[in-house]
């Protein structure tokens, strides 16, 4: 007890400093929390509770899911978002990390010029392509299709830069010596500096991923089907139309958010390592 | 230079290689990001109705138009609002748990993951969230203002409430983004630098302002400059917590991306549109513009 009192009064400032920073952490928390509670508390909600005082359900339900589910195929919505997202990424993966390591690790003429042109492609907003490439779409008739939700994002400037980065530190001995052994350029690429650039392919596929999976803009143009539709574009059309059963409008953003917190809750370190990887980078 | 059965240098024959690599990208480039800019800039020059197959050439007349068409004037005004909003709010908020993080270490890993669940999420539910939270009669904001003994608020419903209820939903939602650069930020800052000055008998205050924020600045600038890009696209946020989607109430929340948007996919005015987005990309080329200047002239201490 002594010794406890001893300390203590040897460092004042310090514990009640201490105190102060967790009690504005808690609140912080609490606030970035609440929103995400009172959404599940509204979706269990039976419609009669929706309007009375109470915060949590009384008599909690599953029913207001079955009804969304009934009304819109929020599955198939799922599906889109995950096929869409998926693939997005692959191609992002693979052809930002082949243009990358062009750019890194050959010298050729041109190379400068093309580097800053798909650099320079950054600084046009994606608002004002929007308009070609859904007159675009019209024409082949890509409405409607996953690849016309995909294709103005199946490579990205911004991967090219990041993966030339990392690309850069490959040491060009290792590919001469892997050249010397015989290895193919595309096998250079693919097995040699592939596997030395990992924690940024991730950090690109993660952030590439969660961009795609909550896209609005271009997906809300050029889909008109309900079967087409992504999950942020359904659940606003579903919304939209719901008028004021927030309980329905609720389950519908649990079901749009719930898989999301649970991949992130797994995997929140690297997520977190990758955002700020690719933000530092950006 | 060793030659190869084609005649063809070993340099020579990697540089082919190169090009084949950026056959595909290249050409992505050229067709989907560089054709469409200069297409846009061209269809702001026509009246350009999807549904009619006559397309009259127009000059400038589009701009013409959109300068003094007041709904334009009202939506660029909303946009540079969200901006001066938006961003010195995230920048301060963000710096402030930053902070507070590093400070609490003990539990670090645990309230950043919590504060970065927004971010994660998807920003069409989230706003049908705040939408619900602000509800006028029956959301829980007002609720708890009664609790307090506070006069109920309109928020959402108000003309001179709304755009801000809209900046603290966006706000709240990017918050973990700014925490998580902030705190690589700080921590990159050498600890040699504290342990000097408090030697010399620096105070916290001191330390921060002399220290901390000086050395901060390259992440202060990269996040105003993001944070400001973001906020001119606001999109999202407002399309889905105004009401009905339109931009109200009377234009009030109405973000210039909105207003193109429906002048393109509601009104199917592609030219006038275009003259839009013609607008928007030079706000973000002078955006882009200073931050170069920010950025090289930056010193290194």
């Amino acid at each position: 007890m002594a010794i406890l009192s001893q300390s203590r009064y040897a460092r004042p400032p310090r514990w009640s400093g201490q105190a102060i920073i967790y009690a504005l952490l808690i609140v912080g928390g609490i606030v970035m929390v609440i929103p995400f509670v009172w959404m599940l508390a509204t979706s269990l909600k039976p419609a009669t509770e929706v309007f009375l005082g109470n915060f949590f359900p009384i008599e909690p339900t599953l029913g207001n899911y079955d009804a969304v589910l009934k009304k819109v195929p929020f599955a198939r919505w799922y599906l889109n978002s995950l096929i869409v997202a998926a693939l997005t990424t692959l191609s992002v993966a693979f052809f930002d990390s082949l243009t990358g390591f062009a750019l890194a690790k050959y010298e050729f003429r041109g190379k400068n010029l093309i580097f800053v042109f798909i650099l320079s492609t950054l600084m046009v907003p994606t608002e004002m392509l929007i308009i070609p490439w859904f007159i675009l779409s019209n024409n082949l008739n890509w409405v409607d299709t996953y690849w016309g939700i995909m294709f103005p994002g199946v490579i990205t400037a911004f991967g090219v830069f990041l993966m030339k980065q990392f690309f850069e530190g490959v040491p060009s001995e290792l590919l001469d010596a892997a050249r010397i052994d015989g290895v193919s350029e595309f096998g250079l690429f693919w097995r040699i500096a592939m596997p030395l650039v990992k924690p940024a392919l991730a950090a690109l596929c993660i952030f590439n991923f969660l961009g795609n999976w909550n896209a609005f803009l271009w997906p809300v143009i050029i889909t008109e089907k309900m079967d087409m539709r992504t999950v942020p574009v359904g659940l606003a059309f579903f919304s939209g139309e719901a008028g004021s059963s927030w309980e329905l409008i609720m389950a519908g953003a649990s079901m749009a958010t719930i898989p999301v917190l649970i991949v992130f809750l797994f995997f929140q370190r690297q997520i977190i390592k990758g955002i700020a990887l690719t933000g530092l980078k950006g | 230079m060793a030659l190869s059965a084609r005649g063809l240098s070993l340099g020579q024959r990697r540089a082919i290689w190169a090009y084949i690599f950026l056959l595909i990208p290249l050409s992505f480039f050229i067709t989907i990001r560089f054709a469409p800019t200069l297409f846009a800039m061209s269809v702001s020059l026509f009246r350009w109705d999807i549904l009619s197959s006559n397309k009259p050439w127009m000059g400038l007349k589009n701009y013409e138009t959109l300068f003094a068409d007041p709904v334009f004037w009202q939506s660029l005004t909303n946009t540079l609002l969200y901006v001066a909003l938006s961003v010195p709010l995230q920048l301060v908020s963000g710096l402030f748990f930053a902070l507070l993080l590093q400070a609490g270490a003990r539990w670090r890993g645990f309230f950043r993951a919590l504060y970065f669940i927004p971010f994660v999420t998807s920003t069409v539910a989230i706003s049908w969230v705040w939408r619900w939270i602000y509800e006028p009669t029956f959301g829980p904001l007002n609720k708890l203002l009664a609790v307090a003994g506070l006069p109920e608020q309109k928020f959402l419903a108000s003309p001179d409430q709304a755009l801000a209820s809209i900046v603290v939903a966006i706000v709240w939602q990017a918050l973990g983004f700014y925490v998580i650069i902030f705190l690589a930020g700080l921590e990159a800052i050498p600890h040699d630098f504290y342990e000097a000055a408090k030697i010399d008998g620096a105070r916290a205050w001191d330390l921060f302002r002399h220290i901390t924020l000086p050395l901060l600045n390259p992440t202060i600038v990269f996040l105003t400059v993001i944070g400001t890009i973001n906020a001119i696209q606001v999109f999202t946020q407002v399309l889905n917590m105004s009401f009905q989607g339109t931009g109200g109430p009377l234009n009030s929340t109405k973000s210039l991306v909105l207003f193109i948007y429906q002048q393109a996919f509601k009104s199917f005015k592609m030219g006038y549109a275009s003259a839009g987005t013609v607008v928007l990309f030079g706000l973000i080329l002078v955006i882009t513009i200073i931050q170069l200047r920010v950025t090289t002239r930056r010193v290194e201490y």
